[in-house]
């Protein structure tokens, strides 16, 4: 795993510090600190579970619950493909299909190179620009399966035809 | 900002807000929701901003201090956004762009001429359509609380004191007792907008006659269920209505302390919810010594993780207390013992709204509104394969085929409608002939639906009924917490028949034991999610069982969904040789020469459907 570019226990003392160390806001704490690094490496939540005085399974409990946290490294380009109901009956299947055949990955996973991830979300409320697929949390609509191509073409990624 | 010390200072700030806006009749309302934002409206409300600052419009409005322009919330005409309408003659401009902003400008502001491309049309006539109240989307409607969304900043206190906002926190404050509010909502006959119905009036008299130094208000905001969107749209378009519903609440019940627990899909909806506790703070309506009558409160914001649980009372407690959001059995309400172990009331976004209209217009007006047992609106999110997308609220008791006929424009791409799922993963799927029932709580609940929180997603027939129902069962297999044994592990089981049902790898026996789970799950999970898990599948079989037993005894998708049991082909007759469908397959599946009949290579094929969208001919078919 790379080594991490900031420094776990200053950014976790100074998360912990915007919540007032209120173990009540260990959702939001987890939240900022995972808009720092990206995802919770293990390093973080083990900081969070020395500053706190919280056992590290309780700390583990709330970040493996909760759809929002990653506990894995993720790419620089995220694709979120949305797979809310509305989405659904309009294909969001077949584009999410798509897009894991373009980017050689399954939906959850991430390139080698740490370039994309791809993932999926419940709804976001956009239904009207089903399907909906959300880069970086730049959100586009309509992207039926055919239009993948070109939406992966707008954000520099490869393509062709994986093998 | 001015602290309001008593209700005459509001009223008088009210009057000289009013008379403002009045010397400015003159605007332009920008929808600024999600829905138009992800489709360009910020960009267009820079554009015309640009343009009129350029052509010196606005200096006559600035001067009587109001702004030309306003982004305001989310309209709820979502599929035709961005959407700009201009005031006072409601010109209604759709799907504008950046580079449109210069014309109507130019032609609407300066020349009071209308420019016609940006008219929405009928989408049965293909009449143009002027202005907005003449529009059947909206016409069909009747907006309570959605009605100021398109007239304020969702920013701006000061827009929403100017349209008579906080008044009815003003009176209940002033002259009415707490007792007299609780008696004011359970006349009024109001019932919980998240999903089950449960009378408010209750829950509020309940947690009053609990004494506690401390007492609970929770807002919630996690609406996870997908396809449904009006929560969000209320409490970004107007989060002080919500607010203001809860100051009301807390006086009545007694209570010092409100969450609003946001899912953290909402961002938007949690800037504005946080702008708005900050400004009514500021003035004097939350907070210490409320409007000067020693009455405090205060809102706290509190963000969810994304998890479809949350949404469960007892769980979205837990939380809100740090905890993950399991759900506990519920032997004692929380209006006794919620979060903290204190007497507690947790209302959706959507019924806490709906309160100042009570209390400001009275109980009786309210209960004249809606069928016999379900009062007032409900917001729907309309959506799926329906001709106009968005946000509908309608009186209780409109029919179904109103709501998607008269006002969602039918079935879009002119298909058939096949059915309508109401109530979100908790709800169940209804066909044509319950079309013409009158949507109430306790009429969908009969007929193997529910309410839910509104969603109401349209299906063609293109939409495999199997395949709603495993997508429905994934989604809860997903989202089931693991408490407890019959969701978690009867979820599993279903989600696997299910799938092999889809894949043509089922039996018979698979369809009894299915129904046998969904029973079990049904009566023996320990909360909402599992108690209601079942209803997507016992619906659809009792509507739609043919389309099971197609998939098992002969292997075949009728809808053409499920892609084991599908293969694409080329109608030879349709086919021009285009080259298109060639083109564009993604794993060059289609062979064929320009002007000759293509052939698809089944083995290369992975029914992606690319080529039956991108085809002109209709040349494609699925089997």
């Amino acid at each position: 795993m790379a080594t991490l570019k900031k420094d776990p226990a200053q950014e976790v003392t100074r998360v912990l510090e915007r919540y007032n160390r209120n173990p009540a806001r260990m959702n939001e704490i987890l939240q900022d600190l995972q808009d720092v690094f990206r995802y919770l490496p293990r390093e973080v939540l083990q900081e969070v579970a020395r500053q706190t005085h919280a056992p590290i399974n309780r700390i583990y409990h709330i970040a493996t619950f909760y759809k929002a946290f990653h506990l894995e490294p993720r790419g620089e380009t995220v694709i979120t493909v949305c797979t809310g109901t509305a989405c659904h009956v309009r294909g969001s299947y077949r584009t999410l299909d798509m897009l894991s055949e373009r980017l050689g990955i399954p939906a959850g996973g991430t390139t080698k190179d740490m370039k994309y991830t791809l993932d999926t979300v419940g709804c976001v409320g956009a239904c009207a620009l089903g399907p909906l697929v959300i880069v970086n949390g730049k959100y586009t609509g309509h992207v039926t399966a055919e239009k993948v191509d070109k939406l992966l073409k707008e954000i520099g990624a490869n393509a062709t035809a994986s093998e | 900002m001015q602290r309001l010390q008593s209700k005459q200072a509001l009223e008088d700030l009210h009057q000289h807000l009013q008379a403002a806006r009045e010397k400015t009749e003159r605007y332009i309302s920008v929808c600024t929701g999600t829905g138009c934002l992800a489709n360009g409206a910020g960009e267009v409300l820079e554009a015309l901003r640009r343009e009129i600052d350029s052509a010196g419009l606005d200096v006559d409005v600035k001067a009587a201090g109001a702004g030309l322009i306003r982004g305001t919330g989310c309209h709820g005409f979502c599929g035709q956004g961005p959407l700009v309408v201009i005031f006072p003659e409601k010109i209604f401009y759709q799907r504008v762009k950046p580079k449109d902003a210069a014309s109507i400008v130019k032609k609407t502001l300066v020349n009071g001429e209308v420019v016609n491309r940006l008219l929405y049309k009928d989408p049965n006539t293909g009449e143009p359509i002027l202005h907005e109240h003449e529009i059947p989307y909206y016409k069909g409607q009747k907006r309570l609380l959605m009605s100021a969304n398109g007239h304020i900043d969702p920013k701006s206190i000061e827009d929403y004191i100017a349209i008579g906002g906080y008044q009815a926190l003003a009176k209940a404050l002033t002259e009415m007792q707490p007792a007299a509010i609780i008696k004011e909502v359970t006349d009024a006959g109001l019932r919980g907008r998240g999903g089950a119905g449960f009378p408010t009036g209750w829950k509020w008299a309940d947690a009053a006659k609990h004494e506690s130094k401390v007492k609970y208000l929770v807002c919630n905001a996690d609406e996870g269920d997908p396809g449904a969107y009006m929560d969000r749209s209320l409490l970004e378009g107007n989060p002080h209505s919500v607010i203001e519903g809860m100051i009301i609440g807390a006086w009545a019940v007694g209570a010092t302390k409100g969450y609003i627990y946001v899912r953290k899909e909402y961002p938007l909806a949690m800037d504005n919810a946080t702008k708005a506790i900050k400004d009514a703070t500021a003035m004097g309506l939350l907070g210490d010594d409320i409007l000067g009558t020693g009455f405090s409160f205060n809102i706290e914001i509190a963000r969810g993780g994304g998890a479809f649980v949350a949404g469960e009372s007892s769980a979205l407690m837990a939380s809100i207390m740090g905890q993950a959001a399991e759900p506990r059995s519920k032997y004692i309400h929380a209006t006794q013992s919620g979060l903290y172990n204190k007497p507690t009331v947790l209302n959706n976004v959507e019924t806490w709204a709906n309160v100042p209209l009570i209390i400001k217009n009275g109980a009786d007006w309210y209960a004249g509104i809606g069928t016999k047992t379900s009062k007032g609106t409900k917001i729907f999110s309309l959506v799926g394969d329906v001709k106009d997308t968005g946000l509908v609220e309608v009186p209780m008791g409109a029919t179904l085929r109103e709501v998607i006929f008269d006002i969602g424009g039918g079935i879009a791409n002119d298909r058939k409608f096949k059915a309508v799922q109401t109530g979100g993963p908790s709800g169940g799927v209804l066909p044509e002939s319950m079309l013409d029932m009158p949507i109430d709580f306790d009429n969908l609940a009969e007929v193997g639906s529910m309410m839910g929180s509104g969603g109401m997603i349209v299906m063609d027939e293109h939409t495999c009924m199997v395949d709603v129902a495993r997508y429905y069962i994934e989604f809860l297999s997903r989202e089931s917490c693991g408490k407890c044994t019959p969701c978690r592990e009867g979820l599993r089981q279903m989600l696997d028949i299910l799938t092999r049902i889809t894949r043509g790898d089922a039996t018979m026996d698979d369809l009894a034991l299915l129904e046998e789970l969904a029973v079990v799950v049904k009566e023996a999970s320990l909360c909402g999610l599992g108690q209601t898990a079942p209803n997507p599948v016992l619906s659809t079989l009792k509507y739609f069982r043919e389309e099971y037993e197609a998939h098992i005894l002969e292997k075949r998708c009728p809808a053409g969904v499920c892609t084991e049991l599908i293969h694409y082909e080329v109608i030879p007759e349709a086919c021009t040789g285009c080259y298109l469908c060639k083109v564009r397959c993604p794993v060059e599946a289609i062979e064929g020469k320009p002007k000759e009949i293509h052939k698809i290579d089944q083995s290369k094929c992975i029914k992606c459907g690319v080529c039956m969208d991108v085809c002109r001919y209709d040349a494609i078919k699925v089997e």
